[in-house]
């Protein structure tokens, strides 16, 4: 910038930096609530005032959740569907963008376009149709019908998201090892899977918390009590007449700060791949 | 796209250069490419394009779900029956209401966001993951979180916070009359959002070589005038791929309103898809929410479409 001003500079920084700070006062503010709320004891009655942090810090509304009925399953069956979703939807959508990025067959363009068409279309109008499919091939009240639908839905998606991401690498080490003897398999599993590994974390990590979180599918496709996933059981904490909120958040803590972590941990990745066609040209 | 492939290129000798031209096409196989590709593509078409399908079938009967029943062919019932449906419409009135406030409110926000992001020195990581951490949060969770802000009473936060500013003298009932339920669902919208918006601007900013801002402000361009004629001008792509994209998004709704309100009070929240929701698995009538999704997918389609045609060939590029 330009140096005659740079006291006035200085000072609009540390205005920039104020406004942040303001601004994540709102932003954080609802999650921080949550999580103060989860850590105090638990409350029908909301107290008056309301306190940001809590006046004793306790962990009885975790205890509550994990030793009520059917918690800590609907944890597990949640990690289950959701982990086999994610490795589901990554190698299908790989596989499926690398036939699209280096081979040419019959049928291609075609297929091709009922992709494309079907991205328009939101997964939740197909609700009733796949409720009626799942309950006529008897995969209903199921975790694999439950897994087989959440890996179909972000399929064509992710495949383009891939396809692009491979038809831009170098070709040469393909070739190298194709002239080494590889088959296409080795070139996929060996050369392609591991140049795309940015592209691959994050097809693999939107999956998982797409199936973590995913609420109106489980609720009607799981009626067996020891099948129900997190969400289902999150919601089942908010009672009818009265709910203790603070069991609520604890449960909802417990399904967020997982998928936190993830994001956190993979963040470098994300924003590259959430990014990289959008700002194009 | 282009960089990858310059870049290849450029630490390639000339003579492999030649080599990679030639060898630009992809090569053939018989049937290995559908080795690759079949697995995927049943699970897909079995999972939604046939459902696709199978959906407007339903659509002509007054279906029934119990097994033994027979399901009655009604033609177009359905869909005249939709078109007559006074819930319907303002059902669809209120989910293009939504769309168009909260793609609004998410685009002011995340802009201004990004903007200051850009510019402040310390503490940009910091920043751009607290403002993503609503993204990433589910929307069962959020919705429970909003539900609890807004409650009814002197002590919900939102009523706590109002009645100390002196901006209102009783607390309100968020919930119980849709104008205020409104403000509830739209700033839920609006917050869980900003964060997606305030990243792809970002990314559009650092782009943004810092030459053209040292020479607007020589010529005397003063912090609004470089954001009019400069900023907004340089990322108008990206603007408009978000707003696309935010859009298709904001005709979506459903689970924050199905928690919020379940459409209530009387059908006043209503949206499209919690108007279908209800109809198919609470009033069990598959037949008619069959015939509401294929309208509101083809709404959708249209709006998507019209959009892409608006604005260029965004719809090629397939982003997160």
């Amino acid at each position: 910038m330009i140096s005659t001003s740079r006291s006035q500079q200085r000072l609009f920084n540390l205005f920039v930096f104020l406004v942040l700070c303001a601004g994540v006062v709102i932003a954080a503010a609802p999650l921080f609530y949550m999580i103060s709320t989860a850590f105090k004891g638990s409350a029908y009655v909301q107290e008056y005032p309301p306190r940001l942090i809590p006046e004793t810090v306790t962990l009885e509304n975790f205890e509550t959740a994990f030793t009520s009925r059917n918690f800590g399953r609907a944890f597990l069956n949640s990690a289950i569907v959701a982990i086999a979703t994610s490795v589901l939807v990554t190698m299908l959508a790989a596989t499926m963008a690398y036939s699209f990025a280096r081979f040419e067959f019959r049928g291609k363009r075609p297929i091709y376009r009922v992709l494309l068409i079907m991205l328009m279309i939101p997964g939740v109008v197909l609700l009733i149709p796949q409720f009626i499919l799942a309950s006529n091939l008897g995969l209903r009240n199921s975790l694999p019908g439950l897994i087989l639908v959440y890996s179909a839905g972000p399929l064509a998606f992710n495949t383009f998201l891939l396809r692009g991401f491979f038809e831009n690498l170098p070709r040469e080490l393909e070739e190298a090892a194709i002239i080494d003897g590889a088959n296409s398999f080795t070139v996929f599993w060996r050369v392609m899977l591991p140049l795309a590994a940015p592209a691959i974390s994050t097809v693999a990590v939107f999956s998982f918390l797409g199936a973590w979180d995913e609420y109106v599918l489980a609720l009607n496709f799981l009626t067996d009590e020891t099948l129900r996933t997190l969400p289902i059981a999150i919601a089942n904490f908010r009672g009818q007449h009265s709910t203790n909120w603070g069991l609520v958040f604890a449960g909802s803590l417990t399904a967020v700060v997982p998928t936190v972590v993830l994001f956190i941990v993979f963040q470098r990745y994300f924003i590259q791949g959430i990014t990289s066609g959008a700002v194009r040209g | 796209m282009s960089i990858n492939l310059a870049q290849s290129h450029s630490n390639a000798a000339p003579v492999s250069r030649k080599r990679s031209e030639d060898r630009a096409k992809p090569y053939y196989r018989t049937y290995v490419p559908y080795l690759f590709l079949i697995p995927g593509l049943l699970l897909y078409f079995l999972w939604t394009v046939y459902p696709l399908i199978y959906q407007l079938y339903i659509s002509f009967f007054d279906w029934k779900i119990m097994p033994g029943q027979v399901s009655e062919f009604v033609g177009l019932a359905n869909y005249q029956e939709a078109f007559a449906d006074k819930t319907f419409w303002l059902a669809m009135r209120n989910t293009a209401g939504y769309a168009i406030v909260t793609v609004a409110g998410q685009m002011i926000v995340g802009l201004a966001l990004a903007i200051l992001v850009h510019r402040v020195v310390v503490g940009k990581r910091f920043f751009r993951t607290i403002y993503y951490l609503p993204v990433v949060t589910s929307w069962i969770v959020v919705s429970f979180l909003f539900i609890y802000l807004f409650s009814p009473g002197n002590s919900g936060l939102v009523n706590y916070i109002l009645l100390q500013l002196g901006t209102i003298d009783k607390p309100i009932s968020w919930m119980a009359g849709a104008d205020t339920a409104w403000i509830a669902i739209y700033s839920l919208g609006i917050w869980k959002g900003m964060g997606w918006a305030m990243v792809i601007f970002l990314a559009a900013l650092q782009g943004i070589p810092t030459e053209l801002y040292e020479a607007a402000a020589i010529d005397g361009a003063d912090e609004f005038g470089r954001l009019r004629f400069l900023t907004i001008p340089l990322i108008k792509r990206t603007l408009m791929f978000v707003f696309v994209a935010l859009m298709i998004g904001g005709f979506q709704v459903f689970l924050s309103v199905l928690m919020l309100t379940g459409g209530g009070p009387l059908h006043r929240t209503e949206v499209a898809l919690t108007y279908m929701f209800d109809e198919a698995f609470g009033k069990l009538n598959f037949g008619y929410g069959a015939a509401l999704s294929y309208i509101l997918a083809i709404v959708i389609v249209i709006v998507s479409v019209l959009q892409t045609r608006l604005f260029g060939r965004q719809s090629q590029e397939v982003e997160y």
